[in-house]
């Protein structure tokens, strides 16, 4: 009875909660089957490589991804030998031996280059905007993955009833629906080598899944130990409780 | 009087050593063969979960620190080097993280348990008021560690908490510069709770030494509430309790192992993966989930020092709650009018959580309102007539014999029963 009042009290808190932490928007979230969900989930690879090729030709012209390393990219199955090339395809700014800014190939041990030098530069380009940085985008926001697909797939004309500001794009995603972010994504903006026809929703898809990957790099070996140290405690819980059993059988 | 203590303890190194400094025979007189009720149900878990808690959120938090940089242009990028570069760097963070709600939640069902068995009542109240000290301690403890991160909630919720002391008249505003280090929150700020937020965890500790010590003077409550009348009612605490509280334990550490490793964000907010912003507010600041009943009744009052003091209200009520509570039954088992107002001021205190979750906007103010009125009524007004009006069933006789005996004459069995050596 105390047990079943206390965890209706909890359920109907977390209920309560919950909400709070809703959009107030009133477009619905979408609810794509991400490969990476679940406790046993892993990120698609090949889905991975076509989100970085994806980010790579349309999302990098104007988004940083500072935090986030060219090694990195050894998680989405891809090679030393790739990863150290992808990466020398890059000149980041160094200091010359003479003290001189200067520029040099990219290593893999080197943050992914930003594609302004700093904050004023970005909005000074791009209509006063500051885009994101996408090292942690998919955390940063409500809904994660699901959000920021939204977003990629949330373009339409807007109701005749709304007034759009100058520069702004209607999105059925964003809070406010006005999005100063112009449709990055068309069809057939990139062309995959696999021969994946590139829909909208197919880019979107796999740029999310590898914008998931760059924001959670330990996802795998995170849920691999935990699925091992959950199975060691319960295992380790069922001894223990036999243990207390005996311990207590002689105590009336 | 100064000397030797007479040591029986047989390896020759411990006894010299226990012969001048006398901690194995402390150890073995307070852990061992210290006298336990021998009617604790799980409910008694959560001090030594609460105290394990603690001991994991100083280790991780000790190798964070390693890692971490309290300056307001690198802090935010240290984090993410902890999460990439350092090894297991997230799972340390991530266990932090996730440890401060786990150490509130252990810590709630502690004090929930102290109020349902009555376990603040005399002789236990100076026991109880170390346990407000220490609840007091952690939540200046945890609101400061959630600013270390540097992310928009972080730097939004340091800003409206400091300003609640510009409430006060007169000092409040060089209150608030001083605390901040500056004009506004940033570097200074940061940098001092940084500080803080390493040193606060080890005064928790030297409190948490003096919450047990006073444990080990008046020994534990129970579940009947009824004092400890001869050592058949107790049990040595090992293995006895030892071994239950490695059960709840495990228990606990798999619940808190299931969110560090497959849903390590549950408790956060996604803002705070955003780098702090003087320059924009969050649409919604919103604290973590432990302070929001808190939060709820700050927000209840329509004036701002009101709401300040309310708020610091509802904990320092807790530290006369010995007082406020006039019935001599321990408990809630035995006291039937209780129990329902117990389980009232539950339903207020979840429903205060829901409330500070959410804007204050419509039925949510209402609500909120009703929730603290009842929170301040159910401490100041109820408790204090209760145990005038309420009539509590019988007592049973002794843990020993819990069944009450029928007509209230002795049981037959009472006289009989072996005493046994007191340990």
């Amino acid at each position: 009875m105390r047990a079943a009042l206390l965890a209706a009290a909890l359920l109907l808190g977390s209920i309560a909660v919950a909400p709070a932490y809703a959009a107030d928007d009133e477009a619905e979230m979408p609810h794509e089957t991400w490969s990476f969900s679940g406790p046993f989930g892993t990120f698609d690879r090949a889905a991975a490589q076509r989100g970085f090729q994806v980010y790579k030709e349309v999302c990098s012209n104007c988004h940083s991804m500072k935090e986030a390393y060219y090694r990195n990219l050894d998680g989405i199955g891809l090679s030393e030998e790739q990863v150290k090339a992808i990466a020398a395809s890059v000149s980041v700014p160094t200091i010359n031996d003479d003290g001189e800014p200067a520029e040099r190939p990219a290593l893999p041990s080197d943050h992914f280059r930003s594609p302004y030098p700093n904050e004023k530069a970005a909005r000074a380009a791009l209509n006063g905007a500051l885009p994101p940085d996408l090292s942690v985008i998919v955390k940063a926001r409500q809904g994660g993955p699901d959000y920021v697909y939204g977003i990629l797939t949330g373009y339409a004309d807007a109701p005749a009833t709304m007034k759009m500001g100058s520069g702004m794009y209607y999105n059925k995603m964003y809070p406010g629906h006005q999005i100063g972010m112009p449709q990055p994504l068309q069809a057939d903006q990139v062309e995959y080598s696999d021969g994946t026809k590139a829909t909208v929703e197919q880019e979107a898809h796999d740029v999310v899944t590898f914008l998931t990957y760059i924001a959670n790099p330990e996802m795998e070996q995170r849920k691999r130990a935990g699925v091992k140290i959950i199975l060691f405690l319960a295992m380790l819980t069922g001894v223990t409780y036999a243990v207390k059993r005996r311990v207590w059988s002689d105590v009336h | 009087m100064a000397g030797l203590h007479k040591s029986d303890v047989k390896n020759p190194v411990l006894n010299w050593i226990d012969t001048r400094l006398p901690i194995i025979t402390m150890m073995n007189k307070e852990y061992a063969v210290f006298p336990t009720p021998k009617n604790f149900n799980y409910f008694w878990n959560f001090g030594a979960l609460a105290t394990v808690a603690l001991m994991l959120m100083i280790v991780t938090g000790v190798f964070l620190a390693m890692n971490y940089t309290p300056d307001g242009g690198m802090a935010f990028d240290s984090v993410e080097r902890i999460m990439r570069d350092v090894n297991y760097g997230w799972l340390l963070r991530y266990a932090h993280a996730n440890g401060a709600s786990m150490f509130f939640m252990v810590v709630y069902i502690h004090i929930f348990r102290g109020l349902y068995y009555g376990s603040y009542k005399t002789p236990r109240e100076l026991l109880w008021m170390l346990g407000v000290v220490i609840l007091l301690l952690m939540m200046a403890t945890a609101f400061m560690g959630y600013v270390l991160p540097w992310g928009q909630m972080s730097f939004w919720g340091a800003t409206v908490i400091t300003n609640l002391f510009s409430a006060f008249p007169i000092v409040g505003g060089p209150i608030v510069t001083w605390l901040w280090g500056g004009f506004a929150v940033g570097d200074p700020t940061l940098h001092r709770f940084f500080s803080l937020h390493y040193l606060l965890p080890f005064v928790i500790l030297a409190v948490v030494f003096l919450h047990v010590a006073a444990l080990h003077i008046t020994g534990s409550n129970n579940p009947l509430g009824i004092d400890v009348k001869s050592p058949q009612d107790t049990l040595p605490f090992h293995p006895y309790y030892t071994v239950k509280d490695s059960v709840g334990l495990c228990v606990f550490l798999m619940v808190w192992a299931g969110f560090v490793f497959f849903a390590p964000n549950f408790f956060g907010d996604p803002d705070n993966y955003i780098q702090a912003n003087p320059l924009q507010t969050p649409s919604e600041i919103v604290p973590e989930w432990y302070l929001l009943p808190f939060y709820a009744i700050l927000r209840s009052v329509p004036n701002k020092l009101g709401g300040v003091c309310m708020m610091f209200g509802a904990i320092l009520v807790l530290f006369v709650l010995p007082w406020l509570d006039t019935s001599p039954v321990r408990s809630a088992k035995f006291r039937p009018l209780y129990r329902i107002f117990f389980w009232v001021l539950a339903v207020a205190c979840v429903a205060l959580a829901a409330v500070g979750a959410h804007r204050p906007e419509g039925l949510w103010v209402v609500l909120g309102r009703v929730a603290t009125t009842y929170y301040f009524l159910h401490f100041l007004v109820i408790l204090p007539l209760l145990g005038k009006i309420e009539r509590p069933l019988p007592l049973p006789e002794s843990i020993s014999q819990p069944v009450v005996p029928r007509g209230g004459g002795p049981l037959p069995t009472a006289a009989t029963a072996k005493p046994m050596e007191k340990p």
